[in-house]
């Protein structure tokens, strides 16, 4: 077939290729593939940047995907009911994962701005941000008290913007969400949980309506209470089609490179870099084709999990 | 008595679901208000972020950033280099993937299933974890740097996708009609391709879409083997060119991103039950 055929030749070859590469010194300028053993990966394992971009790989999947199966349940249970205007709620929930994801996050490169932030302007009028004198806010109190305890290190948290307007200066303040580890680390989160939710909750109001009308009808009429209904009978019986949601919903985030490269870049000083960006960065733009082939490798691992659990998966439904 | 009571349930009923998908599609479509609004935004008042509101116009709205966009930048670059992409993969994808989905149908008991599951395991391979060696195959076919790299890559996740899909597809289709066309004195192919076809159109128009999605929401491939933006898609387009270190053009910027999204969104949903059925192993009828 050749259809297997493309497929092997553009999937198989690159991934050989890969594993070869990580075991030499391959560049761009020096395409030889020359064998070093095992030195590639030391050097990238010796890397701390490493280790961060290792961590946040999980941080930001688990983290994500914890929400996303939580409120997705929620979601999907609301947009199983039949309500006015229902069409024009799913419209906008699915936005974001229909769009492409490059796009969407330039959205968000505006909203977690340093100075124009939408956010900002609200925490400013509610009073959580100083005001134009730098004076009360209730962020900037917390920052304060904070660093006179010593956990905080410099005041980053608020940033004093001063632009001269007419005939006086007007200086206002910002939270910088993308300038400090914390909220940098939260925003990519953020960001993940708004992307893949839509996608989750489709799949899991797919199980919801695929429970058979009888069941339904069933515990109707024993009249167990809604709470009891929801924990006993749906929730078994939306598991499995919720841990399938669940799996695509960790691929998808564990290998995306879009959300940093778009968001943060890895930015503040490789806080928030991951291991497929990291590769980009040292892979393509440092020319380093060795060292960006095993940094992509540590990925492997972790999907080969991913690809068993799928598999068991479906053959757990082709048995019943 | 009774009666009120069902009333006052219902109307609970009613405010919490309002409620929660309210909540939930304020998050969802919050980004893309942001962009449609600071799009049309003039720059007095787009600049004055401590005093003006940015959820609204607090002066008339402008279109001379779109002006800017389609005159000053090449954002209809982009935009065309984006569609002649998605239509050359389609076309491979469609001469690959169906005949493949097609003999998978046609194999007897559990062996075509199970090497359909394969071929969508394969689509699970992310780019990320190939864009590094794809860079020796894109050098050796000696396409660095220009949009056809892209178009021979594109297919090693559109076509075990879009496969998987037609394969399912395909099953429904009854052995008989095709059987009953090679009695007739059509050949198998002949039969395929007059009797089969037709009835699997829906299946290929999905195929269509989604190979077409596909290839506008990538990004990783686009960035690593486009440089010069002639050659750049839409998405890596509007992210690398029209964010020019720490100069942003806003407004521009929020245009640019918009107007291809919305559009793109409105098709996908009306194909995202068939996306969700294929994702699910046809386990739920999306």
């Amino acid at each position: 077939m050749p259809a297997v055929l493309y497929i092997v030749l553009l999937v198989g070859v690159p991934f050989a290729l890969s594993i070869a590469y990580s075991f030499s010194d391959v560049t761009i300028g020096d395409q030889s593939i020359d064998f070093v053993g095992l030195e590639t990966y030391e050097r990238v394992v010796d890397n701390p940047v490493f280790q961060t971009s290792l961590v946040n790989n999980f941080r930001f999947t688990l983290f994500s995907q914890v929400l996303v199966t939580t409120l997705s349940i929620i979601l999907a249970l609301a947009l199983a009911q039949d309500f006015p205007g229902k069409w024009f709620f799913r419209f906008l929930i699915l936005l974001p994962w229909v769009t492409p994801i490059a796009l969407g996050t330039v959205g968000w490169l505006y909203m977690l701005d340093t100075i124009y932030s939408p956010f900002d302007y609200v925490l400013r009028e509610l009073g959580f941000l100083a005001n134009v004198e730098g004076k009360g806010g209730f962020v900037r109190g917390l920052t304060d008290s904070l660093q006179s305890l010593g956990l905080v290190e410099s005041d980053t948290a608020l940033k004093l913007n001063c632009q001269v307007r007419g005939e006086r200066e007007v200086c206002f303040f910002n939270m910088q969400w993308l300038g400090q580890d914390q909220t940098a680390l939260g925003s990519v989160i953020a960001v993940h949980v708004w992307r893949m939710l839509p996608l989750s909750t489709v799949i899991v109001l797919a199980g919801l309506t695929s429970i058979p009308k009888d069941i339904r009808d069933a515990v109707a009429v024993d009249g167990v209470g809604h709470l009891r209904a929801f924990f006993e009978v749906t929730l078994p019986l939306i598991a499995p089609i919720t841990g399938i949601a669940t799996l695509f919903g960790l691929i998808y985030t564990f290998t995306d490179v879009t959300v940093i490269a778009v968001l943060t870049k890895g930015n503040p000083a490789n806080e928030t870099q991951v291991l497929p960006y990291w590769a980009y960065l040292k892979g393509i733009q440092g020319t380093n084709l060795a060292e960006g082939a095993a940094i992509a490798l540590f990925m492997f691992p972790f999907l080969l999990v991913i690809a068993v659990l799928v598999l068991r998966f479906i053959s757990r439904r082709e048995v019943t | 008595m009774t009666n009120g009571n069902y009333i006052l349930r219902q109307v609970a009923r009613y405010g919490l679901i309002y409620a929660i998908v309210t909540l939930f599609a304020v998050f969802a479509a919050l980004p893309f208000f942001q962009m449609l609004v600071i799009a049309f935004k003039s720059d007095a008042d787009f600049n004055n972020p401590r005093e003006n509101i940015p959820f609204w116009f607090n002066e008339a709205p402008t279109n001379e950033h779109l002006t800017y966009l389609l005159e000053e930048t090449q954002y209809l670059t982009f935009i065309w280099n984006s569609l002649l992409i998605g239509v050359f993969v389609v076309g491979i994808t469609l001469v690959f993937a169906t005949p493949a989905a097609y003999s998978l149908a046609r194999l007897t008991g559990r062996q075509g299933e199970r090497l359909g599951i394969l071929i969508f395991l394969v689509y699970l391979i992310p780019p990320t974890l190939l864009f590094i060696p794809m860079s020796r195959v894109v050098s050796f076919l000696e396409l660095q740097n220009s949009k056809w790299a892209l178009v021979v890559i594109y297919p090693t996740f559109t076509i075990p996708f879009c496969t998987w899909l037609l394969f399912g597809f395909m099953k429904t289709i009854p052995k008989d009609i095709e059987e009953q066309a090679m009695v007739d004195g059509y050949s198998r192919f002949g039969a395929m391709l007059r009797v089969v076809l037709p009835l699997a159109l829906p299946g290929l128009l999905t195929v269509v879409v989604f190979s077409f999605m596909l290839t506008l929401h990538e990004y990783i491939y686009a960035l690593a083997f486009t440089t010069t933006s002639s050659e750049k898609p839409i998405s890596v387009g509007v992210t690398t060119e029209l964010v020019r270190g720490d100069v942003f053009f806003w407004q521009s910027l929020m245009a640019a991103a918009v107007f291809v999204a919305l559009p793109i969104a409105v098709i996908y949903n009306l194909f995202l039950n068939r996306f969700v059925s294929g994702l699910t192993m046809g386990a739920v009828k999306g």
